[in-house]
């Protein structure tokens, strides 16, 4: 009868065995390296006192309710240089936010129709989408971003050329349609005007024209009534397998209330008009906002492109065939089978895209855009001298930035992904 | 146990990494080389040329402080900053002196912990359009677009300056005076404003430059000056003695042509003092007795460093004014040298 061999004697712990006996080296390892991680962290926080206090600065953020002193070009909400510089950081933070979301919806979409252009079978328009990828995806979005900036600088006119001249009546450049301008400094279009106003509600953030309200609220009732009346056309349909034709109740439901409320408002453009330097009275859209929006959207879009196609691919053949041996024509296809199951490929890839394009709207400072950075890391770190308070802050605000926006597009993503039974 | 060692180690690492060095002095004479802060490029006042040295106002201090520290005024290198980075390259101990057109002001000088040494330039705030805009004052642009560096005083006095006129404009932000200029160029703005000597600087550059006029209005005061991180007050007195005696010299007519003939010719004492040839105010301050002898020999007094480099003979053709000695009604003053 063979034992078996030596389970080891009982011997007591040996501090080698912390390394060789593989039950406790991971541990080992972790430890060390937790260490070595709280040693680095504290080595930084213990440096960064030890060399504030050598310069003589404390670390408070009362800068923040300090007026401000300077003034921003594009500022969202009311701003001017007796405000503080915590009003100035918001105006910066709103036009983050701003550009960073018209971004997102541009790259959305020009993305989308990019990357199932790409899968065309049209030879030529197949590879011109490809071009575009490989153009755009290639080269740094700053750069990008400045030469948005240099064809708009470049190309369109300076204001003063829209001065009509006293003798011959006539200007250099007319305006498109009347109403809009291109200048090499903004695009000057009519803003919106009531004649008659229901007056604003003041909230600390920025006025809010009741008007303004008023036609938010006729729209959202639409929504509610529009979707009542698909939610019927889908019980009749169910019932006798007839659809109703609802379009045009929902396009009535949809135009007459706004059409009555901003009639009633006495709703009219006001045009955009030159006076002494600049044109005055209608909304002035800067070049550095556009050529930011352009070059943001235009990077992006090549990533959501390749994002998209790949998701498409991922949807199997058979897919396609089976809709296509039902009848249906590509176009439909497309809508309605192949991409809501794309989506679910498409969408957590398309985070990154959107918090990658929120993070690069940092680049304003490039075309003098004052985003968050321009304002809180730029002007007013400079003007306080706050930098770590300042960067901080920025890092800060970033984060939850980021944080929100990937929280949300996990709720949507949870929406569509494949419900498993 | 193994906590005390792990703190001992920290505490090695903190000591080890240390704090921007206090004696800066000891720094640039171990260095033999010193760093200086300067203008990301400013013709007649930190530019550098075709072959990468740097030439001008700013630059010539930087020399000088060189001259009189380590004895050769060629042991600089130069750190291009921008209106943004430079107080924080000064404080972390990135450059050891910042000659760049930087305004002496109250809350830089306290708040931003620097020290400011001598004003070595008074200028004001300008503006500067285009001449066939027909603008001729400031107060003419109500509505303007105009173009301003960030991170300056300027930016601070243009909003002051239209709100005390009670007139409106759009800031065109822009990082550096490269950029300024270009979008300027460009029309992106009506004004570009800036300092007045660097108004005339970039006008200087500028392919056309009777085509752009500099307005009459100067709408702030801005004494520009060396500064140095505050706390180390040798440091300190090196520059700001060094910018005095390049002023002193021009005063006692001691220029880089003289100097070694005034050496030892004069019968002034304070050109002996200064000079080095009677007393030794060198080691008062830990330097060679020769200190201010290699810092004039660098690039003559100020009055010469002023003539060749933004002077009226050179393309910036600015007017000594304010910066003309105190003999002669102008602000320059430089306490005894005794």
């Amino acid at each position: 009868m063979t034992t078996a061999p030596d389970a080891p004697e009982h011997q007591g712990f040996r501090l080698s065995q912390l390394i060789y006996d593989t039950r406790y080296r991971s541990m080992t390892i972790q430890i060390v390296v937790l260490f070595l991680v709280m040693g680095f962290v504290g080595w930084l926080v213990d440096n960064t006192i030890q060399n504030l206090n050598a310069l003589g600065k404390d670390f408070n953020y009362s800068f923040l309710g300090q007026r401000a002193g300077y003034d921003i070009g594009n500022a969202l909400i009311p701003y001017n240089n007796d405000m503080t510089h915590g009003r100035a950081l918001l105006v910066g933070l709103l036009n983050t936010l701003w550009v960073s979301f018209l971004g997102c919806i541009a790259a959305t979409v020009l993305g989308v129709i990019i990357g199932v252009l790409r899968l065309s079978k049209n030879w030529l328009v197949a590879r011109m989408m490809t071009i575009y990828v490989e153009v755009f995806r290639n080269i740094p979005v700053l750069l990008w971003i400045l030469v948005a900036l240099a064809l708009l600088t470049e190309v369109a006119p300076s204001p003063n050329q829209y001065k009509v001249n006293a003798a011959t009546g006539e200007a250099k450049t007319s305006m498109l349609f009347e109403s809009v301008a291109f200048t090499n400094r903004y695009t000057a279009i009519p803003s919106i005007h009531f004649d008659r106003s229901l007056g604003s509600l003041d909230t600390a953030l920025a006025p809010i024209s009741l008007n303004f309200l008023a036609i938010v609220l006729v729209l959202l009732a639409s929504w509610f009534v529009t979707k009542a009346v698909n939610k019927n056309a889908t019980k009749v349909q169910a019932a006798t397998g007839v659809r109703p034709t609802t379009w045009w109740q929902n396009a009535l439901i949809w135009l007459l209330p706004v059409a009555i409320v901003v009639t009633v408002l006495g709703i009219n453009p006001e045009e955009p008009v030159l006076k002494g330097f600049n044109f005055t009275k209608g909304t002035n859209v800067s070049n550095a906002f556009v050529a930011l929006w352009a070059g943001l959207s235009l990077y992006t879009a090549a990533f959501i492109a390749e994002i998209v196609r790949a998701g498409i691919m991922a949807v199997s053949k058979g897919q396609s065939e089976a809709a296509f041996a039902l009848g249906l024509r590509p176009s439909r296809t497309m809508r309605l089978v192949i991409l809501p199951q794309a989506l679910r490929v498409i969408i957590p890839p398309l985070i990154s895209q959107f918090l990658n394009l929120t993070k690069n709207s940092s680049l304003a400072i490039a075309v003098g855009y004052l985003d968050l950075r321009g304002t809180l890391g730029g002007i007013t770190l400079n003007q306080t001298g706050r930098e770590l308070e300042a960067i901080t802050l920025m890092m800060l605000i970033y984060l939850v930035i980021s944080l929100l926006i990937s929280g949300g597009m996990n709720i949507f993503n949870n929406r569509v992904k494949l419900k498993e039974r | 146990m193994k906590k005390s060692v792990f703190i001992g180690a920290l505490t090695a690492a903190t000591l080890a990494a240390g704090v921007a060095g206090a004696a800066t002095l000891d720094d640039v004479k171990a260095r033999g080389e010193l760093i200086c802060g300067v203008n990301t490029g400013l013709v007649g006042f930190a530019a550098p040329d075709a072959n990468g040295n740097w030439s001008g106002f700013d630059v010539a201090i930087c020399q000088a402080v060189a001259g009189a520290v380590l004895g050769d005024p060629s042991k600089v290198k130069y750190v291009p900053t921008s209106g943004q980075t430079r107080f924080t390259a000064l404080g972390s101990g990135e450059v050891d002196l910042l000659a760049r057109n930087t305004t002496w002001t109250f809350s830089r000088d306290t708040d931003l912990k620097l020290q400011f040494t001598a004003t070595n330039y008074y200028d004001g705030q300008g503006f500067m359009v285009r001449k066939d805009s027909g603008v001729t004052s400031a107060k003419e642009l109500d509505g303007a677009s105009i173009c301003i560096q960030t991170g300056t005083t300027t930016e601070l006095n243009l909003a002051d300056y239209f709100k005390a006129n009670n007139m409106s404009y759009q800031p065109i932000t822009v990082d550096s005076n490269a950029e300024g200029e270009q979008q300027f160029l460009a029309g992106a703005c009506d004004a570009y404003t800036t300092d007045a000597s660097g108004l005339a600087a970039t006008r200087a550059a500028f392919a056309n430059p009777s085509d752009y006029v500099i307005l009459p209005e100067i709408i702030s005061k801005e004494p520009l000056a060396p500064a140095v991180r505050q706390g180390d007050d040798q440091w300190t007195d090196i520059v700001r003695w060094t910018v005095y005696a390049l002023i002193a010299a021009e005063e006692y007519g001691v220029t880089s042509a003289n100097i070694d003939e005034l050496a030892k010719s004069t019968d002034n004492p304070e050109i002996k003092r200064l000079l080095g040839v009677e007393g030794d105010l060198g080691a008062m301050v830990g330097l060679d007795k020769d200190w201010a002898v290699n810092a004039i020999k660098a690039n003559g007094n100020y009055g010469e460093i002023f003539a060749a480099t933004i002077g009226e003979q050179t393309p910036i053709g600015l007017a000594r004014g304010l910066n003309a000695q105190w003999t002669q009604g102008g602000l320059m003053y430089a306490p005894p040298f005794r």
